[in-house]
């Protein structure tokens, strides 16, 4: 029997789990209220999936459109998320984004310019007004970089390539710990802490097409759900309409959205701009009908309405989808994305200097002179932890979440931009309030020992048994079924086959395998992250099952329309008293009258509240 | 598909050995691909380091042929069709296991580097207000990936080990990064001369021939901050060349191209 004394204990006032924009964000806030903080990651230090955001950040600083508002920014956040945000989320977001940006600045960041020397900011889909701080087309980069170098003069303790495990309670049921493991060596850790905050990302990796990194294995989903927290709104996955289709080993990678906040088109195989016949009656008003008005858009003219091609991602997404579908795809299942005869070569390397060097390395292609080839690809989970809109913690006490792992800020569909302003804001808001909440409590609490030596047995299990299931055939199955049954297009008998075959792959994975020694293991890393890749796609296919109505990312073929009773509800997963998943219809509370004004005014008479304001100040 | 060799490292800092792979090579592949593959179907306990995929994160660094490189922008199609690859990680960082090295000292020197400081009175109510032109030459040097393959390659590193004179040509970017800032008022010209070790580097210029990203770092940075240097501390050749020339402007306004 393993004795728990002998591993090695490390206490922090405030742990923190992930190192990218939120976890970096909720770090620089926790220590600068004097609590001893730590950081816990499982790759390098500025290696998170944040430096592969490309496109901005939003904030109506109204920089480059001084019309611009947080009520604007607010209203877009909450049409585009099908209004099943969180209001006060949505609220919080679009207030606080401006200053946090300008923070970042204060830090370090090198935004682009505009004329007058402020901070640039361009168009993206969903957004009004040109919202999006940017550098380049490299500007999760920048943030990542800004945040890193100001953390490290903070008296933060990074702890590099260590891959947390789960929680540990105490006697109260509050989080006390958690249970980590050094990939390098193989050994493990114990963290003892007052709070801990999840920034750990989201879970793209359950699915087969993806532009998420090996990292991105809803380990923060599965950790709090086993410490008995709930998830919400897991149905919701975003499917960023644009990813590489060819060549095969990068399907999924990332072509940013603003490709198309430059002006880029999409075309099919016939040479038809076809997003026109895809506008959305919601939509219609704000949108470009002919490509004469996208043309002006695009030069500037600020009575033109934006190009569809601009319209929120789950519309493209399904666009693209139902264009294959029809036999008008490009060679390798995609559509054409052209960028090259909209703008100049010189702009276009100037704008989008990555993904023209991304393009030309690896698919041999300049995008100045040819289209792309793009499809959906699996990017973003909308859902996750189920937190309070003002103090970002869980349903478990101790246990905070923020960024992409936490739920409710983008409802059913997140607009392109927002995720980094809300690794920003709401990984400040966790960081203050884990604070706060670590300095009421005077010590650390001790933990069951039962708990950590059961966590420690699981793991070292996969390495010790003789034989069995082969982890990277099982994440290679999971992939398979996530893409085929629970992918962009849903109906109950695939999501029936999908739950089905989920539960085998539980079955087989009670005896995973991993050969090899325990330093450096990649394949017993991959058997590690396989149950939090099942929990995270049993939540997803249970929720999409439950919730029998279209919305925002959330495609049911069998069930086409938005429809009122599902908007008074979310789904939460918990687990229950007997080990097996239960789902709830939550009933969402009633939103604050003046915010659902503002998020159901006309854009006219919201412009004009918000001139007539002005004018009055 | 095409059947193709491969010799990779595995092993640690004290031991280790080359091991031939055959591996099934299909079109557009990456070298990280292969690796990959071979990770999947012939050694589940090879120890990579990746994470985008896209030349985008610097995680990847290998050296494939003797040449460093990110093995996720390395296309197969570079290489001969009968040519066996060979696949190992940085010689300039200890290994810790096959592909994957120590860079922890690289974070050790990041810590060294002052942070940014910017004029206070140049802040407006919207923000700072600088120009695109004047922030140019920051933002090349921050478009850095933190990849390593300059420190891996430079030679003071490399060779003579003189990893407690010189912070390498990656922190010395960071540093011109700041020093550039057209806003940035801190002063770090003794730290870059006596600390990070700006007379150490002779302009060989392999960091800039291996920057994936680019960024040219021995003229556009490390260059400009030994004059820096050489001006403060009143080297024989400036005092010559300001007899000349005259005096070197200040640090502010930023140096330009
Ligand atoms: S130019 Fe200087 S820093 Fe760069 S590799 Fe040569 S000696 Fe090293
Ligand atoms: S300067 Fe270039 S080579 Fe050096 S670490 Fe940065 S990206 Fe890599
Ligand atoms: S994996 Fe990110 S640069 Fe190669």
């Amino acid at each position: 029997m393993l004795d728990i004394s002998d591993i090695k204990t490390i206490e922090h006032d405030v742990l923190i789990v992930g190192a990218g924009g939120a976890g970096l964000s909720a770090a620089i806030e926790a220590s600068g209220q004097g609590q001893s903080t730590g950081i816990v990651m499982k790759s390098l230090l500025g290696k998170a999936h944040t430096v592969m955001a490309e496109g901005g950040m939003a904030a109506a600083l109204g920089n480059v459109d001084a019309r611009d508002d947080w009520k604007i920014h607010f209203r877009d956040t909450m049409r585009g998320g099908k209004f099943l945000n969180v209001w006060r989320m949505a609220e919080l977001h679009a207030q606080l984004a401006p200053e946090r940006v300008r923070l970042l600045e204060e830090w370090g960041a090198v935004f682009d310019r505009t004329k007058k020397g402020l901070i640039n900011q361009r168009n993206f889909g969903g957004h009004r007004y040109p919202r999006l701080a940017h550098v380049g087309d490299r500007t999760g980069l920048e943030m990542i970089r800004t945040l890193q170098d100001h953390g490290i003069h903070q008296g933060i303790e990074t702890y590099m390539e260590c891959t947390a495990l789960d929680l540990l309670k105490n006697e109260q049921g509050a989080v006390c710990g958690i249970v980590c493991m050094w990939r390098e060596t193989g050994t493990f850790v114990i963290f003892k802490a007052k709070a801990i905050i999840f920034a750990t990302g989201g879970g793209g990796k359950a699915w087969d097409v993806t532009s998420n990194s090996w990292e991105y294995t809803g380990d923060g989903y599965a950790m709090a759900y086993e410490a008995g927290a709930d998830l919400m709104d897991m149905e919701f996955n975003q499917f960023h309409p644009t990813g590489m289709v060819w060549p095969l080993s990068v399907k999924g990678i990332l072509v940013t959205e603003s490709v198309r906040g430059e002006g880029g088109i999409l075309l099919n195989s016939e040479g038809t701009r076809f997003m026109f016949n895809y506008i959305p009656e919601r939509f219609r008003s704000e949108t470009a009908d002919t490509e004469e008005e996208a043309a002006r858009w695009l030069a500037g003219d600020q009575s033109a309405r934006r190009p569809p091609e601009l319209l929120t991602r789950d519309v493209v997404a399904r666009a693209i989808n139902a264009e294959v579908k029809a036999g008008r795809g490009s060679p390798h299942g995609g559509a054409f994305l052209n960028i090259a005869t909209q703008r100049s070569a010189e702009d276009i390397k100037k704008k989008l200097p990555s993904m023209y060097h991304q393009f030309k390395v690896l698919a041999e292609l300049d995008i100045t002179k040819e289209p792309m080839e793009v499809g959906p690809t699996c990017h973003y989970f909308m859902g996750g932890i189920k937190v309070d809109s003002d103090t970002t913690m869980s349903s478990v006490p101790g246990l905070f979440a923020c960024g992409e792992c936490a739920a409710g800020m983008h409802g059913a569909n997140r607009l392109g931009g927002n995720s980094l302003s809300d690794l920003l804001v709401f990984g400040y808001l966790a960081g203050k309030h884990a604070a706060e909440y670590a300095k009421g409590l005077r010590s650390t609490s001790s933990f069951k020992t039962n708990d950590a030596s059961r966590i420690i047995q699981h793991a070292t299990s996969i390495l010790n048994r003789e034989d069995g299931a082969n982890p990277y055939l099982l994440h290679e199955a999971l992939e398979q079924n996530m893409q085929k049954h629970v992918g962009i297009i849903r109906t109950k008998e695939d999501l029936d086959i999908g739950i089905r075959e989920i539960e085998t792959l539980k079955e087989q994975y009670k005896s995973v395998k991993a050969k090899g020694a325990s330093q450096f293991n990649p394949g017993w890393h991959e058997a590690l992250s396989m149950r939090n890749l099942l929990i995270t796609a049993e939540a997803v296919a249970r929720a999409a099952q439950l919730r029998e109505e279209s919305r925002g990312a959330h495609t049911r073929a069998d069930f086409p329309d938005e429809r009122d009773e599902w908007l008074q509800y979310n789904i939460v997963s918990r687990k229950g008293s007997d080990g097996k998943m239960e789902l709830h219809k939550v009933a969402r509370s009633a939103p604050d009258p003046e915010l659902e004004r503002i998020a159901k005014s006309t854009i006219d008479n919201l412009e004009a509240e918000i001139a007539t304001e002005r004018g009055n100040a | 598909m095409a059947k193709r060799n491969f010799k990779i490292y595995r092993g640690d800092n004290e031991k280790g050995e080359f091991v031939q792979y055959e591996v099934e090579v299909a079109e557009g592949m990456v070298v990280l691909d292969v690796v990959h593959r071979i990770q999947a179907q012939q050694a589940n306990d090879l120890a990579v380091r990746w994470n985008c995929k896209a030349g985008k994160c610097g995680s990847c660094s290998v050296e494939i042929n003797g040449k460093p490189k990110l093995s996720c922008m390395t296309r197969m199609n570079e290489y001969g069709p009968d040519e066996t690859i060979t696949i190992t990680p940085l010689k300039t960082f200890p290994v810790i296991r096959d592909l994957v090295t120590d860079v922890s000292w690289n974070y050790e020197q990041n810590k060294k580097i002052k942070p940014v400081k910017l004029a206070p009175e140049s802040k407006t109510e919207k923000g700072y207000v600088m120009y695109q032109k004047d922030v140019e030459r920051a933002q090349e040097f921050r478009k850095c990936i933190e990849c390593y393959l300059c420190q891996n390659v430079c030679h003071i590193l490399r060779d003579h080990q003189k990893q407690d004179k010189f912070i390498g040509p990656r922190f010395m970017i960071r540093a011109a990064s700041l020093e550039m800032h057209p806003l940035d008022i801190e002063d770090r010209i003794p730290e870059i001369k006596n600390d990070y070790g700006s007379g150490m580097c002779n302009i060989t210029r392999c960091c800039t021939d291996v920057c994936p990203e680019h960024i040219n770092l021995t003229d556009n940075a490390i260059i400009p901050l030994k004059e820096r240097v050489i001006d403060r501390f009143y080297d024989p050749v400036t005092i010559l060349r300001r007899k000349i020339f005259g005096p070197w402007k200040k640090k502010r306004p930023p140096i330009k191209n």
